[in-house]
């Protein structure tokens, strides 16, 4: 950012002129964008009012129809744990395929096309198609969710392995190894962390999105939500939605376990100690 | 006694029309310490790397162990490179391993893949790694993260991994240039003594005359992608020195 | 804690691990959650052969009934619902930006060293990205009725959690230098965040912003199938009438729509950082 021009700036802070215009463009933007949409004091003063009887309805949550909630739940945990399984086994070799310093271009374009197709369409939208192609339930949801977590790991192991230092992987291939444990020593050791942090998140990403495939049909809790919904059962809404962020929480939890353990290589002792884990603690200055 | 590297009109030209190597012809006996002299960017990194191929040569021939190297491919040229050991300038260390898996990275031309990735070598293969760790001053430092090693450390290690492959030959690129005088003097010793107790070959690239001069049983000083001089650290005038460097201020 | 090198007494062969017994039992107890998981979720989930069977007669039908793609129907149905749906990612992000500031700043406890106010932040933060932005529409459709004002709120909600969590990660990566020096030299609170946390978060809060602004476009796509707005709606029309060449129409908008976004996106980046 450059400073402003003046002669003598009398304060220790210019802003900078670009900063300025941006601020003046997203104010306009806003004030544009609101009247597009149609939003009015009038309006959101009613919502308001609104707000305040759904919230009313919500509280306290029902909890009585546990068995319904938590068929839906499992299902959901199902469709997450098996498309975040499929997805990273998929994801791999296209992945791999996709590097430009490793395969020649005609192998990794097209990898790369297959993973950013799979990427440019929200999961929600992929289950539809699913849902028409094999019906109603889980295995649309995790056929979705597999593509979702191809796009998602790919290309981040895509960039992880075309970042790779190509020294480390020259002395490698100098002693004679062959091209698969040049992968594994050169190549692998240096993505692997990064490769366990997205494959972490992708797990949790998952678990979120089985959440409301269920609403176009794909199963899970999602369509337990939807018809509760539709039904005004805002109490029986309130309890869905206390457990789907409980499973969450739960899920963010076994994530950062297992970054713990495979980055850090924390022993189980350590992960219930807790303290911050070796990666996160700042360094000692020199 | 045979030789053991024979180099005949060995040329290199990154950019069509401007070589880098001009013809190159030298024979390297099977044992000694031979150093490579000569200004940056006359092509010493170049020859090093033509003979393990890690940079294709444009013609010429690279004749070691009863074949070119500059004609063999696939399963053949990984043959011949885990019969040539390679160290570094930037010790080119596997960050991310502990200092035992880069060891045995020495290893992974003679190990299968799958036993490789399981991490299942020889058990001869620890044993030697071992040792060699002891023979380097790095006993006790076999489960630390290369990464967490100092510079003439890390040299160490890629000296030990290049000697596990039981090489028949052994490369250096500017081993000591990333290192501090008395380090380099150190890594220099390691490499000399190596070429004595193994009795094979040692080929470095440096740009310090005086480690070169104390080290070698063998000078070759390049100059413009020629060899210009060849012979035994004591026939090294600075009048040839000058020839090869150019200039004088850098001499005092 | 590094693995070990043994030597045991009756050889002298030396042996190497390369994890210690204690890491391995961790490393073997995440396999063996993984398995477990994958095994269980395998043997219940309900796969219905049926379908199954019928799914590449049910793909050739889809395909061959969205084409050939209804263009013509670009300008009078979807045009104006993609700016809808960009409005709505913008402004919603605008939006968590101005509240994921104060929540990010509740959470953080070098900023602020209450316990229970840090814990209460960050359940709300927790909460905001556990629940999807399409359930977050669900809610505000139900409050403030079908339209692009649900859609709008229900991307700032559901990114506040997003942007607040990395925002405070960037918070604990901050440098406790120039605070230091800044407190020291009296500075009072509001001075310290301006001047000693803002210009070190400066940069990575943009880059989150930006991330978050094209998940965010993506995701602004899909709300209008609960009716938040946006292109989502005239999707869930063409669904309900199965007008798949529409079908396809708005998926390639959507397409161009994410690819445009990502591109001004890695401009701004390119520029701004």
């Amino acid at each position: 950012m450059k400073a402003a021009s003046v002669p003598a700036p009398t304060y220790a802070f210019p802003q900078s002129r670009a900063a300025q215009i941006t601020f003046v463009l997203l104010t306009v933007y806003v004030i544009y964008a609101l009247t597009q949409l149609d939003v009015s004091l009038e309006r959101v003063g009613q919502g308001l009012e609104h707000a305040g009887r759904f919230l009313g309805k919500m509280i306290p949550p029902n909890f009585a129809r546990s068995e319904l909630l938590w068929n839906g739940l499992a299902e959901s945990l199902q469709i997450a744990v098996l498309a975040s399984a499929l997805g990273i086994v998929l994801a791999l070799p296209f992945g791999l395929l996709g590097a430009r310093n490793l395969m020649p271009s005609w192998v990794s374009w097209p990898a790369r096309l297959v993973i950013v197709v799979a990427r440019s369409f929200h999961p929600v939208v992929v289950a539809i198609l699913f849902v028409k192609a094999v019906g109603f339930g889980a295995l649309a949801g995790i056929l979705a969710l597999t593509v979702a977590s191809i796009g998602f790991i790919g290309k981040l192991f895509t960039e992880a392995i075309e970042e790779v230092s190509a020294k480390q992987v020259e002395a490698v291939r100098a002693t004679g190894a062959p091209f698969t444990s040049m992968l594994a020593f050169g190549v692998l050791p240096q993505v692997f962390s990064r490769f366990i942090g997205f494959a972490t998140y992708q797990l949790d990403s998952n678990l979120r999105n089985s959440t409301m495939v269920g609403i176009v049909g794909a199963g899970g809790i999602g369509g337990t939500l939807f018809a509760a919904f539709q039904r005004f059962d805002y109490d029986f809404v309130s309890a869905i939605l206390i457990s789907i962020i409980a499973l969450i929480m739960a899920g963010e939890v076994l994530a950062t376990a297992v970054r713990r353990i495979f980055i850090d290589n924390a022993t189980l002792r350590q992960l219930f100690r807790g303290g911050t884990p070796a990666h996160d603690r700042p360094l000692d200055d020199d | 006694m045979p030789d053991a590297l024979i180099i005949r009109r060995l040329s290199k030209a990154y950019v069509p029309g401007k070589p880098v190597l001009h013809d190159i012809d030298v024979e390297i006996a099977a044992e000694g310490v031979t150093a490579i002299i000569g200004p940056s960017g006359t092509g010493k990194s170049t020859l090093i790397r033509c003979i393990n191929r890690l940079v294709e040569p444009t013609a010429g021939e690279i004749l070691f162990d009863g074949q070119d190297l500059a004609r063999v491919s696939g399963v053949a040229l990984r043959h011949a490179r885990r019969r040539i050991g390679m160290v570094f300038q930037e010790y080119n260390l596997v960050e991310r391993l502990t200092v035992m898996e880069n060891l045995l990275c020495g290893r992974l031309g003679y190990v299968s893949p799958w036993r490789a990735w399981r991490r299942k070598f020889p058990a001869k293969d620890i044993e030697h790694a071992l040792t060699l760790l002891d023979t380097v001053g790095l006993s006790g430092f076999a489960n630390r993260r290369a990464d967490a090693l100092s510079g003439g450390q890390r040299q160490r290690v890629g000296i030990a991994r290049a000697v596990m492959q039981a090489p028949r030959l052994m490369l250096a690129d500017e081993p000591t240039s990333s290192l501090d005088p008395k380090t380099s003097v150190e890594i220099m010793e390691l490499l000399a003594g190596i070429a004595r107790s193994h009795r094979i070959p040692v080929l470095i690239n440096m740009h310090d005359v005086a480690l070169a001069r104390r080290f070698a049983d063998r000078i070759l000083g390049m100059s413009g992608g020629r060899i210009v001089f060849d012979g035994p650290p004591d026939r090294l005038s600075e009048a040839t020195l000058k020839q090869i460097y150019g200039g004088e201020d850098w001499l005092h | 804690m590094t693995a070990t090198v043994t030597t045991p007494l009756s050889t002298s062969r030396r042996t190497w691990r390369r994890f210690t017994p204690a890491q391995r039992t961790g490393r073997f107890a995440i396999y063996l959650l993984l398995v477990i998981a994958i095994v269980t979720s395998l043997r219940t989930i309900e796969v219905i052969p049926e379908f199954l069977y019928d799914a590449p007669d049910q793909v050739v039908d889809l395909l061959t009934r969205m084409w050939p793609i209804a263009w013509t129907y670009y300008p009078r149905g979807v045009h104006a619902a993609l700016l809808e749906t960009i409005h709505i990612a913008s402004l919603g992000t605008l939006l968590a930006l101005v509240l994921a500031a104060p929540v990010g700043i509740l959470a953080a406890h070098r900023l602020v060293p209450l316990w229970p106010i840090n814990w209460a932040a960050r359940l709300i933060l927790v909460a905001s990205r556990s629940v999807n932005s399409l359930v977050w529409a669900l809610i505000f459709v139900g409050i403030f009725g079908p339209g692009p004002l649900a859609g709008t709120l229900a991307i700032a909600f559901r990114s506040i959690g997003f942007v607040g969590k990395l925002v405070g990660e960037a918070l604990d990566e901050t440098h406790a230098g120039p605070i230091e020096a800044l407190r020291a030299a009296g500075a009072p609170w509001r001075s310290l965040l301006s001047f000693g946390y803002w210009p070190q978060v400066k940069p990575a809060f943009w880059s989150i912003a930006l991330f978050r602004f094209d998940i965010n476009v993506r995701e602004s796509a899909v709300l209008g199938l609960v009716g938040a707005g946006g292109i989502g709606m005239t999707l869930d029309a063409a669904l309900n009438l199965f007008q798949w060449d529409r079908v396809a129409l708005i998926l390639v908008a959507m397409f161009f729509v994410v690819i445009a976004a990502e591109i001004s996106v890695t401009q701004v980046r390119k520029r701004l950082l």
